[in-house]
């Protein structure tokens, strides 16, 4: 009798699942997948707030077309299976206008992929891989991609009269591979000697077996393309053992000195390729900045400028499309309509070539010097 | 010279998991259950030091000790509660208990504290040389701890009386009771002592490695429970002899093969180990009598 | 009734008819638009969980054994699969089964493979050899370039259908449920009861061991592949010894060796998280902690070995014992003649028949 009852109730829990359904027809909903735990979750965090933000200032000033929006955010703790579980149910139960996300690069080409078919516009902040926006015309970015700060990096080596660089990379995340191949690719033509070349796999807390590699290959510069806290583990490790080379970094890196307890002289002297620098006295930065200052107590990184700006980029899209309520003519609409974008962002001047979702962008290198971020230049 | 240092990494490792496996082994020894949680134990001394440094600016010394009395209170919490009902039970059940148990840890520590792995200051700094060779100052500590640890132990185990009293149980069961051992109390002991064992582990690992986050207890235990039965399961200088051998085999693997085949290569010793000779180096075979 | 069920022909039929059942109702509930697009999908999910408890249960419940890399053989089959389709350019209906075929003929090669050295130990050594295998397979696949490396497989077609995998997942049950009613199946619990004695009563332990293991993997690159085909992404990285003890998770919840068990909590504990998504925080606390309360409390699961058999249920129901308490038995398919004879009296080790006796130990390490 008891298992009788216990099939009946785990029946009845699943037409409870319906009940979870239904939408009002008075609200823009906008999905947003960001990872909110796990590894990244600094920057899933940092997404979340500055599409919030942005969300709220539009929301105050009287929404798009007189409707307000509502979020739906999901997370996808870092993982692709997740992110994809998470656009499945954004695209089919809660019925979304558009989605902004994800935020690391092999969540989004999962999610980008399981996109196509749907056509459903999805503008991603930060996912920097070239492939994200290969599969449909339906994917956009507000980020520039990887091959182009990894020309920034080896072109900064140059700059700077480096002859020897060393590479550490994560050999299982797309992000890390893609950088270092470009990196590498970039370096070869650019005269610039790989002496080391060192892979490490997802979850490595221990990196002494490549950094004695690395060690024996005196270089000048050690390129480490890694999200910030794996960064500082193979900084400060490399620093332990010796290690005196500079150390470049990338996007990912940026957060660094934001880590809880981090000994920051270990990334004195180092040089990353950013998004934006908050050095940049434009107006819509400042204001950006010290908005997001005010909301969330802290200076806005360069993933929560590229969040905001994908929010921006996307409510600007709907509002001109005109169109509020799900469905397959109005996602296309939308798609035409952010790629006739042309305004300016906190992370610079964004356009959209017909077909490319990729904008046109340039990119900026930050130091580190005495525990705090300075614009170094353009490359 | 590289070749040298590798080694020197792999030591540093290998006597970390030497101590693991060394909870495993006495665990293992005296109810015959792999302790999947022991791992986890490792983590939460690991976050109990650096909670008390980090957070309340407590003295280095005395965080480890409050870390060490926190993990074997809860290594004999865990026996008691979780185990002990389960001891006349299908050997299944009681490795399912272990798992949950692992999991359990695992999630209310990332409930607690967040996945974002947290920062660990290393408490031994600096470097030293030794004949044109630089070793951190951290891996010479790890490794001269352990080593003294694992004598401590042997002479326990050995010399003391509750040290008979645990291989008496680990013998006989049953005959250990009639010859008026206290079963009970020491299997809470031996909990007890292989998770202050682990709490001394997670300091020792979290100073070379400095990061820790909710999970890094599950693959360090895993692997430290390779080296136990490598060193055979049940014998304390197999343990030790275990995890130098699979410290030395990962850091090898990691400096001249690819850091990504470290995790398969260790698991392939197991498979090899437990093919050719079940009971390690240090084992002994038991005959089944029907 | 009696004499209607007695016939086996007559069983089949009445069980076809229950499956086509639950079929139609589903159907009919999709279609009645009560269950919306993204509700009906998860059904998939309890399609191929179902299947992989099922297959699990084989070695576990009824083999008595203690798997724990059945991710490994899911991911072996569900690669396989994924990577025909993906290099094959046929419609879906051809190329589908063909896949799935190959995907669990694959993973039972790696079963028969694994299966027969792993199976000369005992107990927890078997669970730690089986552990490391499913790691090592992990490793390789993350480390091998025609299986995309560590970014895994993505771009694969949807082919899983809710049809399809309802037929899979009966086909499955189907033939685990015949496999344990005929002699083979008595051979495996003799196994699982005292396999010293089952050797000595002249049954082929390790021919049935390594054979039980290779079908197990066969579903579970099955189920493999029906995955693969839903999600449409492959991240080696999901296929850990995490994945291993979630499906062990449902196996022991449900009972070992019973199938209605395995299939009930499969089912629940696919909707479960789905249904919690607010509380994902404390799902994984809740799961564990659900798991070691059921151990220390009722170690043999929910539903022990008890197996559900319709025409048992009929039989009780015409006769109007439905709920009357029955006695305790193994449940072991008993031959219709004996049927009216006494019921056996208990002959395993353990005294309480729901547990399974203790493994027996043969290279234990057992000095301090």
């Amino acid at each position: 009798m008891k298992k009788v009852l216990a099939i009946v109730l785990v029946v009845a829990m699943m037409f409870g699942m319906t009940a979870c359904s239904g939408s009002g027809s008075d609200t823009i909903k906008i999905g947003v997948i960001a990872p909110l735990t796990g590894d990244v979750a600094v920057y899933g965090n940092a997404v979340n707030d500055a599409v919030k933000l942005y969300t709220d200032k539009v929301n105050t000033e009287g929404g798009i077309g007189g409707k307000q929006i509502e979020l739906v955010v999901y997370d996808d703790k870092g993982d692709a299976t997740e992110a994809v579980n998470a656009y499945n149910k954004l695209v089919s139960s809660d019925q979304v206008l558009a989605i902004i996300g994800d935020v690391t690069s092999t969540p989004t080409i999962a999610v980008a992929q399981a996109s196509v078919a749907d056509n459903i516009p999805i503008i991603t902040g930060t996912a920097t891989h070239l492939d994200v926006t290969s599969f449909g015309t339906n994917m956009f970015r507000a980020c520039f991609i990887d091959d182009l700060q990894a020309r920034t990096m080896a072109n900064l080596a140059v700059a700077q009269g480096v002859t020897k660089a060393a590479v550490i990379y994560n050999a299982s995340d797309s992000y890390s591979t893609g950088l270092h191949d470009s990196f590498l690719t970039y370096c070869d033509s650019l005269g610039v000697e790989i002496v080391a070349d060192e892979a490490y796999a997802k979850g490595d807390v221990d990196f002494n077996a490549q950094l004695t590699n690395i060690a024996a290959a005196d270089p000048e510069v050690i390129f480490i393309p890694e999200y910030y806290n794996t960064f500082y583990l193979i900084a400060s490790q490399a620093r332990a053992m010796g290690i005196t080379a500079t150390f470049y970094g990338v996007d990912g890196t940026d957060g660094v000195l934001e880590i809880d307890g981090a000994d920051t002289s270990v990334f004195d002297g180092m040089y990353f390729s950013n998004h934006y620098t908050t050095d940049d006295p434009s107006e819509v930065v400042q204001n950006f900045i010290a908005d997001y200052q005010e909301a969330y107590d802290q200076t806005p990184n360069a993933l929560a400028a590229l969040g905001y700006d994908a929010a921006m980029i996307l409510y600007d899209a709907i509002e001109r499309a005109g169109v509020y309520e799900p469905s397959a003519e109005n996602w296309q609409a939308i798609i035409d309509a952010l790629y006739q974008t042309d305004m300016q962002c906190v992370t610079g001047h964004i356009t959209y070539d017909e077909g490319n979702g990729t904008p046109n962008k340039s990119t900026k290198v930050i130091t580190i010097e005495d525990g705090v971020y300075h614009f170094y230049g353009e490359y | 010279m590289t070749f040298l240092t590798q080694i020197l990494n792999g030591i540093q490792i290998g006597s970390i998991y030497a101590l693991v496996a060394l909870g495993y082994t006495m665990v293992y020894g005296i109810i015959k259950l792999i302790n999947f949680a022991h791992g986890d134990i490792i983590m939460v001394g690991a976050y109990v030091t650096w909670y008390l440094i980090a957070k309340l600016y407590v003295s280095e010394w005395t965080a480890i000790i409050v870390a060490v009395v926190v993990c074997t209170v809860l290594g004999m919490v865990i026996e008691k509660v979780a185990y002990k009902p389960l001891r006349k039970s299908a050997r299944i059940s009681l490795l399912i208990t272990a798992i949950g148990i692992s999991f359990l840890l695992e999630n209310v520590a990332q409930l607690i504290f967040t996945a974002n792995p947290r920062m660990f200051t290393n408490l031994f700094p600096g470097n030293m040389n030794l004949g044109g060779l630089t070793i951190p100052n951290n891996t010479a500590v790890t490794i001269l701890v352990s080593v003294v640890l694992m004598v401590g132990l042997t002479l326990l185990v050995d010399k003391t009386k509750i040290g008979k009293a645990m291989r008496a149980v680990s013998e006989d069961n049953d005959t250990a009771q009639l010859m008026g051992i206290n079963v009970n109390n020491t299997i809470s002991f031996t909990f007890g002592l292989g998770s202050a064992l682990a709490a001394l582990a997670a300091v020792l690992y979290c100073c070379s490695y400095t990061q820790i986050n909710p999970t890094m207890g599950s693959m360090l235990g895993l692997k430290a429970f390779v080296a136990a039965v490598l060193g055979g399961i049940g014998s304390i200088p197999g343990a030790m002899v275990g995890g130098f051998v699979i410290g030395i085999a990962e850091s090898l693997t990691k400096g001249y093969i690819a850091s990504s085949y470290a995790d398969a290569i260790v698991f392939g010793i197991l498979i090899v180990v437990l093919l050719i000779k079940p009971t390690g180096f240090f084992g002994r075979t038991m005959n089944e009598k029907v | 009734m009696e004499k209607f069920l007695a016939k086996m022909k007559n069983r089949y039929l009445l069980n076809t008819l229950l499956v086509a059942a639950i079929y139609g109702v589903i159907m009919l509930i999709i279609q009645l638009g009560v269950l919306n697009r993204y509700q009906a999908n998860m059904l998939i999910p309890v399609c191929y969980n179902i299947i992989l408890a099922v297959s699990l249960n084989l070695s576990a419940g009824y083999l008595g054994q203690l798997p724990l890399g059945h991710a490994g053989f899911m991911s072996v089959g569900g690669y396989t699969a994924a990577l025909i389709t993906l290099a094959l350019d046929l419609p879906a209906a051809i190329e589908f089964p063909i896949a799935l075929i190959a995907g669990g003929l694959v993973a039972a090669v790696f079963g028969f493979v694994i299966g027969l050295p792993a199976l000369r130990l005992r107990g927890d050594y078997l669970a730690i050899i089986t552990l490391g295998f499913g790691e090592i397979i992990r490793v390789v696949i993350t480390n091998l370039g025609f299986t995309g490396g560590a970014f895994g497989l993505s771009g694969i077609q949807k082919h899983t259908t809710l049809t399809v995998a309802f037929l899979c997942t009966v086909i499955t049950v189907f033939a685990v449920h015949t496999l344990m009613k005929s002699r083979h199946g008595r051979a495996i619990l003799s196994i699982r009861e005292n396999e010293i004695a089952a050797e000595c009563s002249g049954i082929p332990t390790t021919y049935y061991k390594t054979m039980t293991f290779t079908i197990s993997a066969f579903f579970a690159g099955v189920a493999g592949g029906l995955y693969a085909h839903y999600l449409c992404i492959l991240d080696p990285s999901n296929f850990g010894f995490m994945k291993s003890v979630e499906i062990l998770i449902m196996v022991v919840l449900g009972g070992l060796g019973s199938m209605i068990g395995s299939i009930t909590a499969a089912f629940g504990l696919t909707l479960l998280p789905e249904l919690l998504r607010d509380f994902s925080d404390y799902r994984m606390v809740v799961y564990s902690l659900l798991l070691v309360v059921v151990m220390i409390f009722k170690p043999s699961g929910l539903f022990g070995t008890y197996d559900f058999s319709m025409s048992r249920l009929l039989t009780d129901f015409s006769k109007g014992n439905l709920f009357k308490k029955k006695p305790r038995d193994h449940q072991v398919p008993v031959a219709d003649e004996l049927k009216g004879a006494e019921i056996a009296p208990d002959t395993s080790i353990s005294a309480d028949p729901d547990i399974p006796p203790e493994p027996a130990e043969t290279d234990g390490k057992e000095e301090l």
